[in-house]
């Protein structure tokens, strides 16, 4: 199967199997009016399988997301056909504005103009607390 | 702005701190008779909280200032919609210092984050209770000398007791504390608080369904309420409350000086014939409750730079 190669824009690479539809969602790809394609389940020397995220537009991705769902996926930026950029993403030390705190006893819950905010406090079992209730993030 | 809003915002030395501060205030209480005049605590209690209201406001009589206050939740702005930031921002205004009280957990940290002035976290829902630890603290430091070698049992309901995790928390700082956790299976300390705190600290503990078995180790019993509304079923609850309830007979095998908390409303927990043993510390835990909350607001206002 083949996908056309960019001319500017975004790839994402290097995401475990099966988890390009979950950032394809949290970074709100839905809603961009550009071609985004989802490939999944691409055969990977280094992983097995992998899934990959190509965006037709040179717009800013948000890193905490990718770092959140996936940390060890790289972010390729490409410019008139070139790689301009190559960066593996890391696990955010904070996650603001990304996930939202389900405890109902929180904060947040009832006031929902706060930013919902988390901390990384387990980077070994990739633990995110709401920094409000510290409630770890499902 | 420095704010209290969980006992892992005050460092071993400020606990330290405000103990001997508390100390001093027992020993000399007129020397702090006027440490704190025209200075106002603003009390923000958004849910019933008799003692702890009250504990706040005494102390800050006692240190010579004043204090301001809604009079019930109902009445206050937040009835009217007005956010828990709104109303810091507001009540930074009129005063220098804030205790809050809030049902919702975060909320003092929303109101630390928004308040020009220091802010003391009053009881957050259950999430964090920092002041009832401070008066937890400096009864064991004043039954018992100090923290080190001591084991302590705590007792009841380990899994959703807040002032059980701080204390587990400030006592795990100190060398040689060992922990006899005391509860029916349902209601165990949480494995994040073993794993993170008691585990990555290689602190020694040993988990018990019975208090009898537990009690003859014991220097500390802290006793916590078994409640009813925390099983799945009302079986279960009629099968272990009565475990859980402190009363002479299971006195007898304990130690001659251990001493007995509890972070107060009892029910039934505690047998009313034990008062008048003494090793019953839970009333003399209101009193240091209150000489360490001074300590705190005293700490606060200077390092503001309001005193």
């Amino acid at each position: 199967m083949n996908i056309d190669s960019i001319q500017n824009g975004v790839v994402i690479d290097h995401i475990t199997a099966g988890n390009g539809m979950r950032l394809y969602s949290l970074l709100g790809l839905d809603n961009l009016d550009v071609s985004v394609a989802i490939i999944k389940n691409v055969v990977s020397r280094k992983m097995g399988k992998k899934d990959i995220i190509k965006i037709d537009a040179d717009i800013p991705v948000d890193f905490q997301v990718i770092g959140y769902v996936d940390p060890g996926a790289t972010l390729n930026i490409i410019r008139d056909g070139k790689l301009v950029s190559k960066q593996a993403v890391e696990m955010p030390d904070r996650l603001t504005g990304v996930i939202r705190c389900y405890n109902p006893r929180c904060i947040t819950s009832t006031e929902q103009e706060l930013k919902q905010i988390f901390k990384l406090t387990d980077r070994e079992k990739r633990v995110y607390r709401c920094i409000y209730c510290e409630t770890a993030a499902k | 702005m420095r704010s209290v809003i969980d006992i892992l915002d005050l460092t071993t030395e400020e606990l330290e701190g405000l103990m001997a501060t508390a100390l001093d205030i027992v020993a000399r209480p007129d020397d702090y008779a006027e440490v704190c005049r025209r200075k106002k605590l603003a009390t923000l209690f958004f849910e019933p909280s008799t003692r702890t209201r009250m504990s706040f406001e005494a102390a800050m009589y006692e240190l010579g200032g004043n204090v301001i206050s809604m009079s019930s939740a109902a009445s206050s702005s937040a009835a009217k919609g007005e956010s828990v930031a709104d109303t810091a921002k507001v009540v930074s205004c009129y005063a220098d210092i804030i205790a809050i009280r809030h049902p919702k957990e975060g909320a003092a940290l929303v109101a630390a984050e928004n308040a020009d002035v220091p802010v003391i976290n009053a009881g957050d829902g259950g999430h964090c209770h920092p002041t009832q630890t401070l008066a937890d603290l400096l009864t064991i430091r004043r039954e018992k000398g100090a923290f080190e070698g001591l084991t302590v049992g705590l007792c009841g309901d380990l899994k959703f007791g807040r002032t059980v995790h701080s204390l587990i928390n400030a006592l795990s700082r100190y060398r040689d504390v060992r922990f006899v956790l005391i509860s029916p299976e349902e209601l165990k300390v949480p494995s994040y608080v073993k794993r993170d705190v008691l585990k990555k600290q290689g602190i020694p503990y040993q988990q018990t369904t019975s208090l009898e078995d537990a009690i003859p180790d014991l220097d500390i019993l802290y006793m916590t309420r078994v409640q009813r509304e925390r099983f799945f079923n009302e079986e279960d609850y009629l099968r272990l409350k009565d475990s859980y309830i402190l009363t002479p007979e299971k006195l007898r095998g304990a130690k001659k000086d251990m001493a007995i908390l509890h972070p107060l409303p009892r029910v039934n927990e505690i047998s009313v014939a034990i008062d008048a043993d003494p090793r019953a510390c839970y009333f003399k835990q209101v009193l240091n409750g209150k000489f360490m909350r001074m300590a705190l607001i005293l700490m606060l206002l200077k390092e503001a730079g309001t005193i």
